[in-house]
């Protein structure tokens, strides 16, 4: 896997050509796109085109048989997706989460201190540094066009502000049918954006403890609470969150993956108490009936009484819980269905395809107007690669 | 039954410090390293990652009762350690702890330690080596008794932002008011010990010394104390790398003293080192060392050891020629590496690191005048896939890293 994610590399960190282009720039990257290719061996080229099409499910059962392992394996497969680990399309996302490399290790996962907001309060810090002004809580209600180009932004506060490059990095839907009038964009690439597939699947539950959960497996508090604990005890269990899921229901028997922040930040927590995030699946966007306070408790309780089957003392040390489901993560974060990768990474979704045919490389249709966030290429994953990107190629415009 | 061999005999075995009822039921992947003729922790896990960011996050316990100590009472106690190091002991109030480096008449440094006031008449010297014999040559005709407290007393460092917060909680006095190189006496579970605000790691850090009968259940109260503070049970090799990033160096590793030279060019001075800050040339009254020291102020020294930061996307790219990404050590490595200026050698890494706090792989290196300026670039030999290779690096001043709970 390490491999695969090593020969994946590249392309993630190509500006994705468009294929039926003709243009210098298109064709530069489409050889690039074809040295790259023809520097691999056909086996690899062949795993690669594998690991695309492919079931996180069919990827597991080639190499590996003991059902706890695949289960927690295949489970890397579904994050972020409304799909099943037996759902072709789910081994690339499984390979995207083994994508992380961090002080030279592939496969890991990083914490930042006081949480993953720390990462972006670096980047804000570092911006102000460099005397950048940022305005936070100021919602943009439109992106002003003037002449056929962006030329700014106008606040719902009612202030407007003029500029000669605006990127938007909120999601596809709202990027294109929300900030901008759609008479600015080909009815096309209007109707690319509106299939764009945004249904947030997952839901998330904080809980504060005053100690930490005693798991039946391993008893005592040990290494298992520095780590990731998975509740993903085979393929098909986690499969069968996903059958409640496609029939727009919440797993009865979630799939969850549940870190101890405080265990690696201890200034996550006061002394002696500690947090437990919870990511869980499956938590429709359009769950039947709508979610509402009777069911957000009954999604947090079967969460709860999935943990107390394997940690007993779970509900002795909760001393407070946070419920979250897609519908939360699009009224707090303005992420459009509540996806948390801003739109799936399904390969109909995937590199010059993302967010839509032709408008892959971070421009779109409305010049001075561009694209940068989790729904552009290569997607999200706080790689910070999209926004990156996007940059780059904004300078390569503005000289 | 099997015969009890000669080799059992403790004799023949390395040194056990008074710690290690718990430190060989911790160390789990049986790391072992070999510090002052005793055994010591490596690592007690198998990587070093937990271990490094208890370092710099919360708090890590380390084991330090190797080091080398002595405890120099007597009328004439100042005089010596006086004539001794570069440093003005005279001036040294008591519970004051000096860093320093000491030489042979020829301004060579010859071992690095601290020296405490323990009273007027009472000092505690660490070291790296032996010196009883230098120690005693120095003391002819003076007062003083040299007494070896190495095995008698046992020593913790205690390292990280946390560690004044679970010393607060296990010591009978509070901590808050100990400053940066002091020492103060305090009880941890009813036992004497001292306290220095002091370290091997560029952070906030205390060490905690202890008769060697204690040891066990200071070490207990310690770790019960620290339990919710993420104190961690740390080994030497984590403490290497943050070392590292403190800019400290090591003996043998990063200087070879001048009575374990080979040739001249082997030897470093105080200046060489970086440590021309605790040599006082204004101080009453003859050193060992004084007048090639005082020479060698005048002249200027050829050689001078700073940071060097390797620039990543020059090492990417030395990888990605051969189709990888970059390698960085997991460890500190201790290996002279050359350092070029154009086509020619003008210096050599002794220590490099990663440094996972920074996100650089940085290095101690010893450069030639006048490549050792801040600012001036260089080159550094890289070993990619057998080759070497030059990856572009800067010269930056010392520590790498400085945060400001250090001396808060």
């Amino acid at each position: 896997m390490a491999r695969a994610a090593k020969a994946i590399k590249p392309i993630i960190g190509l500006v994705p050509p468009d294929p039926s282009s003709l243009s210098w720039r298109d064709m530069k990257g489409l050889l690039k796109l074809g040295q790259y290719a023809h520097s691999l061996s056909e086996h690899e080229l062949y795993r690669i085109a594998k690991l695309v099409t492919q079931s996180s499910a069919d990827l597991l059962e080639e190499w590996f048989e003991l059902d706890p392992l695949k289960g927690t394996k295949a489970a890397s497969g579904i994050i972020g997706t409304y799909l099943g680990p037996r759902s072709p399309g789910t081994a690339y996302v499984l390979l995207h989460h083994y994508m992380g490399e961090i002080d030279g290790a592939f496969r890991a996962w990083g914490f930042a201190k006081n949480g993953t907001g720390g990462v972006t309060a670096a980047i804000a810090s570092s911006a102000r540094a460099l005397g950048v002004e940022i305005r936070t809580n100021a919602a943009v209600d439109k992106v002003i066009v003037r002449g056929g180009r962006a030329a700014g932004v106008a606040l719902a506060n009612g202030d407007e502000l003029s500029a000669t490059v605006v990127m938007s990095a909120a999601d596809p839907k709202r990027s294109f049918l929300q900030f901008v009038d759609q008479q600015h964009f080909p009815d096309e690439f209007v109707q690319a954006i509106r299939n764009f597939r945004v249904r947030g699947s997952s839901g998330k539950i904080n809980i504060a403890l005053s100690g930490l959960p005693d798991f039946n497996c391993l008893p005592g508090e040990g290494p298992l609470h520095r780590g990731a604990i998975s509740i993903s005890p085979s393929i098909e269990y986690v499969e069968r969150a996903y059958d409640d899921a496609k029939y727009g229901n919440f797993s009865r028997q979630p799939y969850m993956d549940i870190i101890f922040p405080s265990m690696i930040d201890r200034d996550m927590a006061p002394p002696g108490h500690h947090v437990m995030s919870c990511f869980v699946q499956y938590a429709p966007y359009d769950v039947a009936g709508g979610w509402d306070d009777a069911k957000k408790d009954a999604f947090g309780e079967t969460v709860i009484a999935t943990i107390e089957k394997y940690a007993p003392n779970i509900r002795k040390v909760i001393v407070g819980k946070q419920v979250i489901t897609p519908q939360d993560i699009e009224r707090i974060a303005g992420i459009t269905g509540g996806n948390i990768f801003h739109g799936e990474l399904l390969l109909h979704q995937l590199f010059f395809m993302r967010p839509a045919p032709q408008w892959a490389d971070f421009r779109t249709p409305l010049s001075g107007y561009y694209f940068g966030a989790a729904g552009a290429h290569p997607g999200g994953g706080v790689m910070g690669a999209a926004g990156k990107m996007a940059a780059t190629e904004i300078l390569k415009d503005w000289q | 039954m099997p015969e009890l061999s000669a080799v059992h005999h403790p004799l023949y075995q390395l040194r056990r410090t008074p710690f290690h009822a718990r430190t060989s039921q911790l160390c789990l992947p049986h790391n072992w390293r070999r510090w002052g003729g005793c055994i010591a922790v490596g690592s007690y896990d198998l990587g070093l990652d937990r271990e490094y960011w208890a370092i710099r996050n919360h708090a890590a316990l380390i084991d330090i009762s190797p080091l080398i100590k002595y405890e120099i009472t007597g009328r004439d106690a100042a005089r010596l350690l006086h004539r001794l190091t570069p440093r003005d002991i005279h001036r040294m109030q008591v519970g004051q702890v000096y860093y320093t480096g000491w030489c042979d008449d020829d301004g060579k440094l010859l071992d690095d330690g601290t020296v405490t006031r323990i009273g007027e008449q009472s000092f505690r010297l660490t070291a790296a080596e032996p010196q009883f014999r230098w120690l005693a040559l120095n003391a002819v005709g003076m007062q003083v008794q040299i007494t070896e407290l190495t095995e008698r007393l046992a020593a913790l460092s205690l390292q990280g932002p946390k560690s004044r917060t679970i010393l607060n909680l296990a010591c009978e006095q509070p901590v808050d008011s100990l400053k940066y190189f002091r020492m103060a006496f305090n009880r941890v579970a009813g036992k004497a010990v001292s306290v220095s605000r002091t370290g091997y790691t560029g952070d906030l850090g205390y060490e905690i010394w202890m008769d060697a009968e204690d040891a066990l259940v200071i070490w207990d109260t310690l770790l019960a104390a620290g339990h919710d503070y993420g104190i961690t049970p740390t080994g030497i090799l984590a403490m290497d790398m943050a070392r590292v990033e403190a800019g400290l160096f090591m003996l043998d590793v990063d200087y070879t003293p001048a009575s374990h030279a080979w040739i001249p060019g082997q030897r470093s001075s105080p200046y060489e080192m970086g440590l021309g800050w605790t040599v006082n040339l204004d101080k009453q009254g003859y050193f060992v060392g004084r007048r090639a020291l005082e020479r060698e102020h005048r002249e200027g020294s050829s050689w001078k050891m700073v940071g060097l930061e390797i620039d990543w996307e020059g090492l990417e790219r030395e990888y990605a020629a051969v189709g990888m990404p970059p390698q960085v050590p997991a460890t500190a490595v201790r290996g002279s590496i050359p350092v070029y200026a154009g086509p020619r050698q003008v210096g050599y890494a002794s220590t490099s690191t990663w440094s996972p706090v920074l996100k650089k792989y940085i290095a101690l290196v010893h450069v030639q005048q006048p490549f050792h300026a801040p600012g001036t670039k260089v080159e550094i030999e890289v070993t990619v896939e057998h080759h070497r290779r030059k990856s572009p690096a800067t010269v930056v001043a010392l520590p790498f890293y400085d945060p400001e709970w250090k001396k808060k």
